[in-house]
């Protein structure tokens, strides 16, 4: 049930024009981003061989061609995700979902699922792109799959958030921007809050702000480093919205 | 219902829904049995719409039990509104599919295997006149297809219990036509609720109605006891030399009287009196020139303003 909600939000996705847009758009900054990255660093390539330890092309081009998606995606994924649930509420399409025997968790996750797949594809694409200098230089292959994994869980909380705010409000633009603030926010406050709140000697509203920081998270995995806490937090994050999407639904039935 | 009773396909107590201090429904009861027909009958905002998003387990009701084939749609939701096909208002299609992508998407919705779904789909096409536009995207749809396409989606999974809300509104009087002949149709195999302010569209296709007015019902019957509630209660009067308006207020039994102009009088009786005679009797004596007297048409929008316009509505309630 959950596969036949997803793939209907896929399909509901490639039929508008504006994922495709993003789509494009999303591939041609982190593609312009890649070449131009990679021309630096064959300009450097000889003056780097002369170090003890020279940093490689994966972490010179690959990570920050990974930072650069993540950037990109916080404007993308509130995008992709806007009328996922407010627009099926204007159009007065929820009905359908609401009167069919399925639960409401069922509708929520198979909508992230759907919005995941995706992303996925972006992810992949943004994966393929350093996977292209395979066989003309030796890659970092575990960098490059921490990278992705940071990505990955980076996206997926991005998209629970995104799909919260689509729940709010029936207009799929104040949704889109309502998740922009929610980032945004957590993304500014939740880089100072866990280093104040530590500092002051509360590590344990430390670490439970560290959920809210995306950012801070992806950092440890993007260097490589496979931080348990830092592949929980965002895990967390993720849950947390979906619940909070899945009560606002059924909030909806029980208020009208 | 003399016939030994059907089994009963949904039934609805006391069911209550507020809206802060509003009370949009209150202490309404319903029983549909198998293969009848109900018409839920109100002027706007009755709460017609509001009882069926709670039988459908769209909106949580207030208070009350509603149970469809013996299973409570409060306790086990899923179990119960699998028997349920529920058409809303705006049908709730999406215009980027086909009309048999979207029946084959509810078909997988409402749980039926997919081995199940192409055969399904294609007999709901086939029962609402769908099958030359299956390939069509909805959105290009005339109106009256896209209607069709919503009961097609509230049947397709072979449902106990179909719901519609307003079915014919905005369709011409040909597609009216139809539609009223496939509602017909479904309440032969389905328990068929239907919501509706259209008075002869009761008339043409249920077996009971339910009259609901600020959220209560006020009348529930048979369509045949709604005409007997009817008959011989209001009479048209002509006269050449018609008296005050008054003169005819104050003969015994007579309730209200609504001059038509030329002399005609619509003149409705208290219940269970008859002051026809008594009314000749004066005519007569008094020379007033009677020329034609005749019982009013049984009308079912007479019983509709009666019962929702507030006048002794209380001796209408059964």
């Amino acid at each position: 049930m959950i596969f036949t909600i997803a793939g209907k939000e896929l399909r509901a996705l490639f039929t508008s024009p504006l994922a495709w847009l993003v789509l494009t758009v999303v591939q041609v900054i982190l593609g312009y981003g890649f070449l131009k990255r990679l021309d630096d660093f064959l300009q450097i390539q000889s003056q780097l061989a002369q170090l003890a330890s020279p940093p490689g092309v994966t972490e010179l081009v690959a990570a920050p061609t990974y930072a650069t998606a993540a950037a990109v995606l916080l404007f993308a994924v509130p995008l992709l995700a806007m009328r996922m649930i407010a627009e099926e509420r204007r159009n007065q399409t929820m009905t359908l979902l609401l009167s069919a025997p399925i639960s409401m968790t069922e509708i929520i996750i198979g909508k992230f699922i759907g919005l995941m797949t995706f992303l996925l594809l972006i992810i992949l694409l943004v994966l393929a792109m350093p996977l292209t200098l395979v066989g003309s230089t030796s890659l970092d292959i575990g960098l490059l799959a921490t990278l992705t994994l940071a990505l990955l869980l980076l996206t997926a909380s991005f998209a629970a958030v995104s799909l919260y705010s689509s729940s709010l409000t029936a207009q799929p633009m104040a949704a889109a921007l309502l998740s922009f603030g929610l980032l945004l926010a957590m993304l500014f406050m939740g880089e100072t809050a866990g280093d104040s709140l530590r500092a002051r000697g509360w590590p344990i509203p430390a670490a439970f702000a560290q959920v809210f920081s995306p950012l801070r998270n992806f950092e440890p995995l993007g260097k490589g480093m496979l931080d348990s806490y830092a592949i929980a937090c965002p895990l967390l994050l993720a849950a947390a919205f979906l619940i909070l999407a899945i009560r606002r639904l059924d909030g909806r039935r029980l208020r009208g | 219902m003399t016939s030994p009773a059907p089994e009963l396909t949904v039934s609805a107590k006391g069911l209550a829904r507020h809206y802060g201090k509003h009370a949009a429904v209150r202490g309404l009861d319903l029983e549909v049995r198998k293969g009848e027909v109900l018409g839920l009958l109100g002027p706007n905002g009755a709460g017609k719409t509001t009882t069926m998003q709670m039988l459908t387990g769209n909106l949580a009701p207030s208070a009350g039990e509603i149970s469809v084939c013996g299973i409570d749609l409060l306790e086990q939701p899923v179990a119960a509104k699998a028997r349920i096909g529920y058409l809303p208002e705006t049908p709730p299609l999406y215009r980027e599919l086909t009309v048999a992508e979207y029946l084959r998407l509810a078909a997988r919705l409402h749980r039926l295997p997919r081995a199940g779904c192409e055969a399904a789909t294609s007999r709901a096409m086939q029962r609402c006149g769908l099958t030359e536009v299956s390939r069509k995207l909805i959105g290009t749809l005339s109106k009256g297809y896209q209607q069709r396409v919503g009961i097609a989606q509230a049947i397709v999974h072979e449902p106990d219990l179909v719901i519609l809300d307003e079915p014919t509104v905005g369709l011409d009087p040909n597609q009216i036509l139809d539609i009223r002949a496939l509602i017909r149709e479904l309440g032969r195999a389905h328990s068929v609720i239907l919501s509706t302010h259209i008075l002869t569209e009761v008339e043409a296709v249920c077996d009971r109605v339910q009259i609901l007015h600020h959220g209560e019902v006020v009348f529930s019957n048979t369509i045949a006891g709604l005409r007997e509630f009817q008959r011989g209660r209001t009479v048209t009067l002509s006269l050449h030399r018609p008296p005050a308006i008054e003169t005819l207020r104050g003969i015994a039994g007579v309730s209200t009287v609504d001059a038509d102009g030329d002399g005609r009088f619509r003149i409705r009786f208290a219940p269970d009196v008859d002051p026809t005679a008594a009314l000749v009797a004066r005519a007569g004596a008094e020379d007033w020139g009677l020329h034609q007297l005749t019982p009013a048409q049984t009308s079912l929008e007479d019983v509709f303003v009666h019962l929702t316009r507030g006048d002794s509505a209380g001796d209408s309630k059964q």
